[in-house]
């Protein structure tokens, strides 16, 4: 009864740092486990993230004036279950960055809020497991003034986005795949100079944004208790220019990054409403981004909303 | 529920659509510009002062055809062959160009400085190369074209420019060739009809003059100057504005004038600013012997001190006893009260630094990969001269009364700073972390405070509804490097009105030029 575990209170977040903003996100949005009717399901988490390396356009090197780049994450989460088949998600993170070598200030704040609505349109046992299919629209925005222009220290690119993305699971017995892919538009920017180079001198203060694809592939094995995962994820920016040789890096550089890393879920037998989850993922190969390794873990409880309590196990 | 469902999922596709479908391109601020309308032609500007040429017929330009000659009427028929068949590409540029061409080669000039702003990465053994103008393509390439090295450029080009106008404008006054599109109605004008001569050519003097200067400043973009000037010359001619004979003339002339400035900037002391290993060492002996902390670089390795000899460069708008002259006095000792004190202040601005100096430290930073403080100012200047409707010769005129006001800030800010060599605010207390990056030379005075303090000075003389703007500005970007971590409050204040007496020498000299 694979269905099971899709009808229980569940949610898995794996961490992955968006290139060189290090930007640790959560990602709910895309595991294939949907929260129940009136279920809320909160959670706090913690990640960190750090890089010595880094890719300036294809080029692979450290820079002694950085040192490590690391950052780290605090942020509160959401899911909330309007049906099974349909599942608001949101997010809000505080970063906070520095470098452990050289002279440049470190920067923290609140970052930008995000949200997902994810839907379960398909869902279909087969002779041999189950597949099912799902759609996501998400939109983030910055809630504070933080920024952006001051990479890799900046906390985020301070760009309004819209997503979409299709995600399909199949689940045999306890074991499971997801594959899915999202296309992200990213507003532009506006930042505290007046003028800034690319490939050319740009007299303005604001900056074209290009848009993002990214996919997102996990096996593991999934049961009512726990949850493991292998999780590999690649990110690519769809234009922008590559660092010059020992330029700083840009808010609309293309920062591409493929990532390898596993997650877990653990829920706790005797209060099945709390759960802890934790991943790690390691970089393996980018453009214009650090070469990070990023760890977080997080605790989520959930409360039912139900007007009768019957589904209580 | 289903309905709701498909409605929402409907909703976010459609919003998603809307907002793909946006157009996001940017357009830079000068972009769309209508052509330079002159307020006033200057048609005496042949006999304004000129900087380094001796008379504005130093050298000669050919007596043209008549305008009733059939090799003219040929140069007519041209114009009406390009006018006929003009493509939108060829539109945009006659477009780009009408705009001015004093503008539009400082812009160019600003993007060359921020392409070519890049300090050299380390050698393995933890050195640095050092770009080399006999090398030019070869990395580190060059010019690693940093605030001194940009603001000498900005202003030999600037210079070069209005001289050759003013030489330019001596012929124009001279012969009285009229206009194509007056000669000949039937040639449209897609400038702004004046009665200002055409020959020589305007445009044809700043692409000749242009060309062979920034040549020199930055060797590698030969074929990209080379494009623009035959698109300055060819836009010229499709516009109505200049005959082929008239682009020619005035083509040769710019060059001819350019090559004075050349050799001027050859032997003026920038080849030697880079100074060698006796004598950064000898900055730091010297500085100890005195009883001081020496400046030492920040970065990791640590890289020589930017242009130590800079100071020396013959300036513009003084000789070099002056710039000695100018110098200010000794920053506060090392390990006096008043440096105490002044540490103290940057620490606090920086421990916990509010979003507004952030803002401030970055509006004003124009460190790497920018076109640096000088082009910061060219900027603001070159928004303010479009709201003006000067002539191309006046353009020229205030451009190289800024630049030139810029350079020599320059100078006597190097000076200074090599003068005392003394340590940056994170060197003297680690714990100062900047919001932007710390430069690689010694603190006082602050290179931003004097540009600026020059820039406002002159600025406010040429444009005197603005001057109280202007020293805002001034004061803001000097204000920015405290609250940045990067300069002590004597290095911002000293520096300002350093500038300010630099830019006092331009005053001088723009009261003289008869301009006015």
């Amino acid at each position: 009864m694979q269905t099971v575990f899709k009808k229980r209170r569940l949610v898995l977040v794996s961490v992955m740092m968006l290139a060189f903003m290090n930007v640790l996100q959560a990602q709910t949005d895309e595991d294939a486990i949907m929260m129940s009717k009136n279920n809320l399901c909160s959670g706090i988490m913690y990640g960190h993230s750090s890089w010595k390396n880094y890719w300036e356009g294809t080029f692979k090197r450290d820079n002694l004036n950085l040192g490590t780049v690391s950052s780290n994450m605090y942020s509160i989460m959401e899911n909330y279950g309007v049906n099974r088949k349909l599942n608001i998600i949101a997010n809000l993170p505080y970063i906070e960055t520095k470098a452990s070598a050289g002279t440049m200030h470190g920067m923290k704040g609140i970052q930008d809020l995000s949200a997902w609505v994810k839907w379960m349109p398909v869902e279909k046992n087969l002779k041999k497991g189950t597949i099912s299919l799902y759609l996501l629209g998400g939109a983030s925005l910055p809630v504070s003034n933080y920024v952006a222009d001051f990479l890799p220290l900046s906390i985020g690119l301070h760009s309004k986005t819209l997503s979409g993305k299709v995600m399909v699971d199949y689940q045999l017995g306890n074991f499971f795949t997801t594959a899915s892919a999202t296309y992200t538009y990213r507003s532009n920017v506006t930042i505290d100079r007046t003028s800034y180079y690319t490939t050319a001198l740009v007299l303005s203060n604001e900056v074209q944004m290009p848009d993002m694809m990214s996919e997102n592939f996990r096996i593991g094995y999934r049961s009512s208790h726990l949850i493991a995962e292998a999780v590999v994820s690649n990110m690519t920016t769809l234009s922008g220019f590559d660092i010059r040789k020992n330029d700083m890096p840009f808010l609309s550089n293309q920062m591409n990054a493929t990532t390898a890393g596993v997650n877990f879920k653990y829920t706790l037998q005797k209060i099945s409403e709390l759960a802890i989850t934790g991943g790690a993922n390691y970089t393996v190969a980018g453009r214009n981004s650090g070469q990070a390794t990023n760890f977080n873990i997080g605790v989520f409880y959930v409360v039912d909303f139900s007007p009768k309590k019957k589904n209580k196990k | 529920m289903k309905k709701i469902i498909t409605f929402i999922s409907f909703s976010i596709i459609t919003a998603a659509i809307i907002l793909i479908a946006c157009n996001k391109n940017v357009s830079g601020r000068t972009a769309n510009l209508p052509p330079l309308n002159p307020s006033n032609i200057d048609l005496n500007a042949g006999t304004w002062k000129t900087v380094l040429l001796k008379r504005p017929d130093t050298f000669a330009v050919a007596t043209p055809l008549p305008v009733t000659n059939p090799a003219y009427i040929g140069e007519l028929n041209e114009i009406k062959g390009y006018q006929k068949n003009l493509t939108s590409d060829q539109a945009d540029k006659i477009k780009y160009w009408a705009a001015g061409g004093v503008l539009r080669w400082n812009e160019i000039m600003r993007e060359l400085v921020a392409k070519y702003n890049l300090p050299p990465y380390q050698n393995p053994d933890g050195t640095y190369p050092i770009p080399s103008s006999a090398n030019p393509f070869a990395y580190p390439l060059f010019p690693f074209a940093n605030p001194p090295y940009a603001a000498r450029a900005y202003a030999y080009i600037s210079a070069a420019q209005y001289d050759a106008l003013v030489a330019c404008w001596y012929y124009k006054n001279k012969f009285n060739r009229p206009a194509p599109y007056v000669v000949d109605t039937s040639v449209h004008a897609a400038v702004t009809k004046t009665t200002l001569p055409s020959y020589p050519s305007e445009a044809a003097v700043l692409a000749g003059v242009t060309t062979e200067m920034m040549i020199l400043f930055f060797p590698d973009e030969i074929a990209n100057i080379q494009q623009k000037a035959i698109e300055q010359e060819q836009a010229a001619v499709m516009s109505g504005a200049a005959s082929r004979s008239d682009i020619i003339a005035g083509d040769a002339l710019g060059r001819q004038i350019a090559d004075a400035f050349i050799a001027r900037g050859r032997a003026d002391g920038a080849g030697a600013a880079v100074g060698n290993q006796t004598i950064w060492t000898a900055l730091e002996t010297n500085t100890i012997a005195r009883g001081e902390t020496p400046w030492y670089s920040l970065e990791t390795p640590k890289r020589p001190p930017m242009l130590p000899v800079f100071g020396k460069v013959t300036p513009f708008l003084f000789d070099t006893a002056t710039t000695s002259a100018l110098r200010p006095g000794p920053p506060p000792a090392t390990t006096g009260d008043q440096m105490k004190t002044e540490l103290n202040e940057v620490y606090g601005y920086v421990k916990n630094p509010t979003r507004d100096n952030t803002r401030i430290v970055h509006f004003w930073a124009d460190g790497v990969g920018t076109y640096t403080p000088p082009g910061h100012w060219d900027a603001i200047a070159a928004e303010d001269f479009i709201t003006k409707n000067y002539s191309e010769v006046r353009w020229a005129r205030n451009m190289a009364l800024l630049n030139m006001s810029l350079m020599d800030a320059a100078i006597v800010c190097w000076s200074t700073k090599y003068f005392y060599f003394n340590a940056r605010p994170t060197q003297l207390n680690p714990a100062i972390k900047t919001i932007t990056g710390i430069p690689n030379f010694p603190a006082y005075i602050s290179g931003h405070s004097t540009f600026s303090g020059a820039a406002a000075t002159i600025l406010g003389y040429l444009i005197p509804e603005r001057a109280n703007a202007y020293t805002a500005m001034a004061q803001e970007a000097s204000t920015s490097r405290l609250v940045g971590g990067i300069h002590y409050k004597s290095d911002c204040n000293v520096g300002l009105t350093v500038g300010a007496s630099v830019g006092n020498y331009a005053i001088q000299k723009a009261k003289a030029d008869g301009a006015n």
